[in-house]
């Protein structure tokens, strides 16, 4: 229990590092360059969404800085976001719940996808050492993880697209079709997502093979995986229940670092591919101007992946009943 | 097989310079790099885009700036790898941007490294609400996604230049490391000489620097290269969107042209490509050099050997 508590405790404080992060910044910047846009934002947007821009950023400052922050968090808890400048006059919490689903579906699937894959080819490429799997993968991996994810994208979009025209250019469906749940449109959507999610899927799964293999490797060698061949167990029980559960732990843990590495590089595809996400979104805002919404969808993806983080946490707790009962 | 006897009777193994080269710091890591394939490799990698940032000149004969050729060119003989969309010659670019890439790359390392160590060994070293703090500082902006942090600040500060940049990718790369150094930290703490080395009384910061900190060579030389690669990755990310400075030569600012320009789809994509390689090359060299290391520290994940019969 104590483990769930100190677990929920840190996931607290980060959302609030991450919150005070987002209201320091624009006031710690020289010059405060929200009053600029708020200056081109005048005349256009009614009273009550000026106020909720001017507590977020601070212009006009009447009030002390403590009372600024409580009625930005205020605003925050309550879902008022403010105006969307680039998406004009739609409000940011709209364009910010249009864009999550796609995100969602493309990092979410391949992340998952990722880990289950690069989990079971380092298992396999541990057990069996020197094997094809143990010499051809993880020199390999090595090099395609250092790759930039947006350079493969490039390099995708050439290859498939530009030259071959197998797949379409970008974006997450046809200009031409109406959204709807028919099989033509989930087709479509399916066929924007491949190429994205390939990239994805080639450049985020080597982490995973190489940590899994390396820590393999080292509970290979642990008595209990001695004792359980020498009750005679099968190797498939050995490999999976002795080995592989506690070489997995680790992996988990780590599975909280990957992940904002991995949405960090989706931004980049999404951007390449024009596939219209939260990545996409966050540098259109960026280009625009539109610190409301950047910030806003800087906060959506950083409770993202404190939430996927967290559930990783109950995931250790169910395989490892150390995290149970100690801690 | 070194302590050859010299003419002289004298074992060469102890004394001379090439011997005591050997025996310390510099001359283990030369041999860490030439025993190891992969580190090879990396070093090479490396080295050659040293040169290319020291002398680009020697390489390339043209002006990477000057916008003086017809645009567009498919590579000839004049044009190593053609021109860009605005009459530049592609291959005198790409020499010319090596400078730029490499050294916000290394000095991102360097200074995200320092401050990982300082973090990290005072944590572990003081212990107690200190340490409590610092670990939990480190552990938030571990899962912090960095990359949107990143586009966050640099949106904030646009085209404030290299400094910046620099300065965004410390903030957002250094809390890996100083995870790591507090872990090792933590187990060397109450070892003997450390304990010898308080109880003569030397001063807290001496211990740390001058006996604490020898012992952790070889993580913190780790941590360098991880934190690099990342630095590579990420300031290439940047300057590609256009939230680097766009008037400089680097790879990253490259990728950012000939994205403006289509290039892939207006027929030069060797404009596209190339940067990314490079980047890629050194992305590579650092993470060959990072693995390769791993095995040296660490005999259990050295590649097997096949048995002969």
């Amino acid at each position: 229990m104590r483990y769930v508590l100190r677990r929920l405790g840190f996931f607290v404080a980060t959302l609030w590092a991450c919150l005070t992060i987002n209201f320091a910044l624009p006031r710690l910047m020289p010059g405060n360059p929200a009053v600029a846009m708020m200056v081109r934002f005048k005349g256009r947007v009614n009273g009550q969404a000026l106020k909720a821009l001017e507590i977020a950023f601070g212009v006009n400052n009447g009030e002390s800085a403590i009372r600024q922050y409580f009625a930005y968090l205020g605003n925050t808890f309550t879902g008022h976001f403010g105006v969307s400048l680039t998406f004009f006059p739609d409000q940011v919490s709209h364009v910010v719940s249009s864009a999550l689903p796609w995100t969602i579906g493309l990092v979410g699937i391949t992340t998952v996808l990722a880990f289950i894959a690069g989990t079971l080819v380092g298992m396999l490429a541990a057990w069996r050492r020197g094997g094809l799997l143990d010499s051809v993968f993880p020199p390999l991996f090595v090099i395609v993880s250092a790759f930039p994810y947006f350079f493969l994208a490039l390099m995708g979009l050439l290859l498939f697209s530009v030259t071959l025209h197998w797949l379409p250019l970008g974006f997450g469906y046809s200009n031409t079709d109406t959204v709807s749940f028919s099989w033509h449109y989930i087709g479509d959507v399916l066929d924007h997502a491949l190429l994205p999610a390939t990239v994805i899927l080639v450049t985020s799964v080597g982490g995973w093979v190489l940590t899994m293999r390396n820590n393999m490797i080292s509970t290979l060698s642990e008595d209990y995986v001695r004792m359980a061949r020498a009750k005679g167990l099968s190797p498939a029980r050995i490999m999976f229940a002795y080995a592989g559960r506690n070489a997995v732990l680790p992996n988990l843990t780590g599975f909280a670092m990957s992940l904002g590495f991995v949405v960090s590089g989706a931004i980049l595809v999404e951007y390449v591919f024009s596939y219209p996400g939260v990545g996409y979104i966050l540098l259109s805002a960026v280009e625009n101007e539109d610190y409301a919404l950047m910030q806003t969808l800087f906060l959506f993806i950083t409770v993202a992946v404190l939430l996927a983080i967290l559930a990783m946490d109950f995931v250790t707790m169910a395989l490892d009943p150390r995290a149970r009962t100690q801690a | 097989m070194s302590t050859a006897t010299l003419p002289g009777g004298r074992l060469s193994g102890a004394q001379g310079p090439w011997a005591r080269f050997r025996a310390g710091p510099v001359g283990g890591l030369a041999r860490a790099i030439s025993s190891n394939r992969k580190a090879t490799a990396g070093f090479v990698i490396l080295i050659v885009f040293c040169f290319l940032a020291a002398f680009p000149g020697l390489v390339a004969h043209d002006n990477p700036q000057a916008e003086i050729y017809t645009p567009t060119l498919a590579p000839s003989g004049a044009h190593l790898l053609g021109t860009t969309a605005y009459g530049q010659d592609l291959f005198a670019q790409l020499i010319y941007s090596t400078r730029e890439s490499l050294l916000i790359a290394l000095a991102a390392g360097l200074l995200a490294t320092l401050l990982s160590v300082i973090v990290g060994v005072t944590a572990a070293y003081l212990g107690g609400l200190i340490d409590n703090v610092l670990s939990l500082v480190t552990d938030i902006f571990l899962v912090i996604p960095a990359f949107p942090l990143i586009v966050v600040i640099a949106a904030y500060s646009k085209n404030g230049g290299d400094p910046i940049l620099i300065a965004v990718l410390v903030v957002t790369g250094w809390s890996y490391g100083a995870r790591q150094l507090r872990v090792q930290a933590l187990s060397i703490r109450d070892r003997d000489f450390l304990v010898a080395a308080r109880l003569r009384g030397e001063r807290r910061w001496r211990v740390i620097v001058s006996e604490m900190l020898p012992t952790m060579t070889s993580l913190i030389v780790a941590i360098f290269l991880g934190t690099t690669l990342y630095a590579i990755v990420a300031a290439a990310g940047l300057q590609f969107v256009g939230l680097g400075n766009p008037d400089t030569l680097s790879w990253g600012t490259m990728l950012y042209w000939a994205q403006n320009n289509e290039a892939l789809q207006a027929g030069s994509p060797l404009w596209a490509i190339m940067p990314g390689v490079c980047i890629a090359m050194l992305g590579a060299a650092f993470a060959l050099l990072n693995y390769a290391f791993d095995e040296v520290s660490n005999p259990a994940l050295r590649p097997v050997r096949k048995r002969r019969r």
